[in-house]
């Protein structure tokens, strides 16, 4: 059985979505209080949206000093899956386990409403029960949400593949090169802005966010070398 | 030891969108501010540092500058030590 850890900051509120999108799935998903230090043999960590910490000084600035992220840098640089959605995109980058950074949206206001991505990559435990190409409507919820890099950044995300999901017809926020969800250079750490666990209920209007869990429980024990 | 004050200003980088730069420069146009360009908004930080001297009040701030302050994909940032009070 896959185990999924949540990370539960002060300020997380998407949380308890994310839970239940990763345990609908069928992983065993639980939460981690981020003053914890042990992610209880998670096979996956879950780093959902919201405003940790009041996103104060920068959006993810202080959440990635909280007790837990050492742990979740352990995990990640072990080779570990990783997903940032929203917020826990931006604590990614914070932390430095993704290239980067997310700004103030080009238009300034916060977003919140359905936007179509495209899935770009399928080679990541987030995006691997999905065909290469599919595009999906999905909420977004954000008021930083402008992708920025160095040029080098781009063009060696550009050239590894490493863009996950990209906006297709219109771009809500002026990120780089429409660019709406990465991965690292091992493909095991995923950030993105839309969120997948707000389009995971058929009963909320379709699931086309599903995916994005059904792949760490389809994919994960072949990407592992089958050992989960 | 002494108690420095020290500044610290934070800046969107030069090379970057800063909407919300654009959006006050539009606002102070539609008040009649004619010939303002180039607004930038950004963030000042005040602390009061002990250090044994000015270079190390100085010192300590550009760290923290480094590692928490400013975020070094997206923003500048610029240290100015007073003088101990």
């Amino acid at each position: 059985m896959i185990r999924v850890a949540v990370i539960r900051f002060p300020g997380s509120n998407c949380d308890e979505d994310t839970l239940r999108a990763a345990a609908r799935a069928g992983a065993t998903a639980y939460y981690v209080w981020h003053r914890d230090t042990d992610l209880d043999q998670a096979d996956v960590v879950m780093l959902p949206g919201g405003f940790a910490y009041g996103d104060y000084l920068r959006a993810g600035a202080i959440a990635r000093f909280s007790p837990v992220m050492a742990a979740v840098t352990e995990h990640a640089r072990a080779g570990g899956a990783v997903l940032g959605i929203c917020n826990g995109f931006q604590i990614l980058c914070e932390a430095g386990l993704l290239p980067g950074a997310l700004m103030r949206n080009a238009g300034l206001q916060f977003l919140s409403r359905p936007v179509d991505v495209r899935v770009e990559r399928t080679d990541t435990p987030f995006t691997c029960a999905y065909a290469a190409g599919t595009i999906i409507r999905v909420p977004i919820a954000h008021g930083e949400g402008r992708y920025v890099a160095t040029d080098d950044t781009l063009r060696a995300l550009e050239a590894e593949g490493r863009v996950v999901l990209r906006y297709v017809g219109e771009n809500p926020n002026g990120s780089a090169a429409d660019i709406a969800g990465i991965t690292n250079a091992e493909r095991t750490v995923v950030g993105m802005m839309p969120h997948p666990e707000r389009a995971a209920d058929p009963l909320l209007g379709g699931a086309p966010g599903a995916g994005v869990f059904a792949s760490v429980l389809h994919c994960l024990p072949t990407l592992q070398g089958g050992s989960a | 030891m002494a108690a420095f004050h020290v500044q610290v200003r934070v800046m969107p980088r030069a090379t970057l969108l800063d909407p919300q730069g654009q959006a006050v420069e539009h606002a102070l146009g539609a008040l009649g501010f004619a010939g303002v360009k180039a607004v930038r908004v950004g963030r000042a930080l005040t602390l009061t540092v002990d250090a044994a001297t000015a270079a190390d009040a100085h010192a300590q701030a550009t760290d923290m500058c480094r590692r928490l302050l400013a975020n070094p994909v997206t923003e500048d940032f610029e240290v100015v030590v007073g003088a101990a009070p």
